[in-house]
């Protein structure tokens, strides 16, 4: 009771004060919270920041002490030495190239493998749908160093070691579950009576998904392809040990590869980051609306 | 093909009540054939890429083959498995994991959280925000662990050099033992609290204008709102959130590889890490096997906590 009114007294003249005193707290408020918000968003984008300035800084200044933020001299040196190497193509660039071959090509399997499979267990009653489901997602979850130690001694069974197939396959295989959960969302999206209509038409259930549902799907399907070759493209623990050679070895151990010696170029890793990385975030941004499922693998939708 | 059209027009009561059930039961047939046709390459795919190897892992982890000796396996049943779960190696592994999954899930939760909270009451900007703050996320690890490797450098790292000028000291973040676990944290929590803006972010927009509304003609504090409307309704989604960047987390390999191999010491090794230097520098293949299917076990139980709350959230 004490407490009651010990509150209820003072609300009486603190009301007329209120409105005013609210708006310029808003104000201020809003003003720190943007403040806020400005020196989080610096902290975030300085690394991607510094990443790019390496890049196009001269040697000199890359290893300035106290390091050069805005006056250094700028130079293409080591987009150059990303791709050229004295008398040829560099290792760089080859894998570059791998790094496209084994993307796409695993992306484009893993779409034509996942796409009919998510449509057949959004349409049908299959037996125990819920559990083949989460058992495909939970496939996704296994840890790549674990996996990696059977695949490697089951690919030099079969001499898969160090061959692009041995990882368009593994890579395959880890997009499947994904693929399978994403474009489940997106069939689920386009109501079955379609196909109903289109059966009742004369089409079979094949022709129905092949030629009504399928064209309703592709904005989902690329969307999906995108987030897959994301995952190819920016993969390292089965890379770096199923493929060892440079001719089949993919982008990102060879990116790592550049720290190896006594002596590291930072500049080189910097403009072969940016390299590798601007092509993901061109394509992150094409499919931002999906973004949060894709990365929750397909499970959170909005 | 023409047969059966004709029937059907010329004597329709006769056939109606026989048909029916039978295009019926052969549509039902093909549409099960058509879900098994559509169905078994991808699952195949994943029982010859995904359980066939971990098959193999679990006969692997009850012998003692190694895979540069050769040489038949000898089975040593469950030797393997009372030598890691009694090995104070593999307890202090299992304890850097635990203090780096914690640690940087904690972070990126209460950071993300905090940064979708501040986007969420900005009207203007949240796109251009939203996508600003994501980059990190989209990278992959091995530039991640490369560029901050090269920004946490003791000699001529960014970060020192900031701090330098700040008149600070320098701190050797990579090559001390305990400074060394915070920076694969602080590396960890940078990259993927934007993960957890992201969802969080979902969450907060989705929360429903007129339950604020109705708070504010309540009077209700700014605090009591965000506990009893904001954090109920989001929540469930965080921790799903939550539990997938743990399980990420605990499986967390590529950083550790590029930006301490494990150093100084073993101070930075995680479960993950150990697997790896049992199973390719030590070449202890049926020691690996078994640690890696202990592994597998924990990511198993969080797996399925993970799609527990998600189908919870899904039914809601």
């Amino acid at each position: 009771m004490a407490v009651s009114v010990d509150e209820a007294v003072p609300t009486g003249p603190v009301r007329d004060h209120t409105p005013p005193a609210r708006r310029f707290g808003g104000r201020g408020r809003s003003v720190l919270e943007i403040a806020l918000l400005t020196v989080l968003a610096v902290v975030m984008l300085f690394p991607v920041l510094w990443m790019i300035e390496t890049s196009i800084k001269e040697n000199r200044d890359v290893y300035a002490i106290p390091a050069k933020f805005f006056d250094f001299t700028v130079t293409l040196d080591h987009f150059k030495d990303v791709f050229i190497a004295s008398g040829g193509r560099s290792a760089l660039s080859v894998s570059f190239l791998n790094s496209v071959v084994v993307a796409g090509v695993s992306t484009v399997l893993a779409t034509v493998l996942g796409v009919p499979a998510a449509w057949a267990y959004s349409r049908f009653a299959v037996k125990a749908k819920k559990d083949q489901l989460f058992f495909i997602l939970s496939t996704r979850f296994m840890p790549p160093v674990v996996v990696v130690i059977p695949i490697f001694l089951m690919y030099r069974q079969v001499g898969l070691i160090d061959t692009k197939l041995g990882l368009i396959l593994i890579y395959t295989a880890f997009n499947v579950p994904f693929t399978i959960w994403m474009m489940k969302g997106f069939v689920d999206e386009v109501p079955a009576e379609y196909e109903d209509a289109a059966m009742l038409d004369g089409y079979t259930r094949l022709q129905a998904f092949w030629r009504f549902t399928l064209p309703l799907l592709v904005p989902g399907i690329a969307a999906t392809a995108v987030f897959a070759l994301i995952f190819s493209w920016n993969e390292f623990v089965f890379a770096i040990f199923l493929t060892s050679s440079d001719d089949v070895r993919t982008a990102p151990p060879a990116i790592a590869g550049l720290i190896g010696g006594t002596t590291v170029d930072w500049g080189l890793v910097a403009a072969a980051s940016v390299v590798f990385a601007l092509p993901v975030l061109a394509f992150a941004y094409l499919v931002r609306k999906h973004l949060i499922a894709g990365v929750t693998l397909g499970a959170v939708r909005r | 093909m023409s047969n059966p059209v004709p029937l059907t027009t010329d004597h329709p009561g006769q056939v109606a009540s026989a048909t029916p059930p039978a295009p019926g039961r052969s549509r039902r047939l093909s549409d099960r054939g058509l879900a098994v046709a559509f169905i078994s390459p991808a699952l195949l795919l994943l029982l010859a890429m995904s359980v066939f190897p971990l098959l193999w892992a679990l006969y692997l982890s009850f012998t003692d083959y190694s895979a540069t000796r050769g040489g038949p396996a000898h089975f040593v049943w469950f030797e393997n498995y009372t030598a890691i779960l009694t090995s104070a190696q593999v307890h202090l592994r299992a304890l850097t994991t635990l203090i780096y999954v914690v640690g940087a899930v904690a972070l990126q939760t209460v950071l993300g959280f905090a940064i979708a909270y501040l986007i969420s009451r900005r009207t203007h900007g949240r796109g251009l925000l939203t996508t600003l703050f994501l980059v990190p996320m989209m990278l992959s690890q091995v530039v991640v662990g490369l560029f901050w490797k090269f920004m946490l450098d003791a000699q001529f790292g960014v970060i020192n050099s900031m701090l330098g000028s700040l008149g600070l000291g320098q701190v050797e973040w990579l090559t001390r033992q305990r400074t060394a676990l915070i920076s694969l944290i602080v590396v960890d929590t940078w990259q993927w609290t934007p993960f957890i803006m992201l969802i969080a972010l979902a969450g907060l927009t989705a929360v429903p204008k007129y339950l604020y509304e109705a708070a504010s003609i309540d009077r209700a504090s700014e605090w009591f709102r965000f506990r009893t409307i904001t954090l109920p309704l989001v929540w469930p989604l965080l921790l799903i959130a939550v539990l997938f960047r743990a399980i990420e987390a605990f499986r967390l390999f590529d950083l550790v590889y590029i930006l301490t191999s494990g150093g100084p010491g073993v101070s930075t090794e995680t479960l993950s890490f150990h697997v790896y230097k049992v199973a390719f520098l030590g070449f202890n293949t049926g020691t690996a096997s078994a640690y890696g299917i202990l592994m597998v076990l924990v990511v198993i139980v969080l797996t399925q906590l993970y799609l527990r709350y998600l189908n919870k959230l899904k039914e809601d």
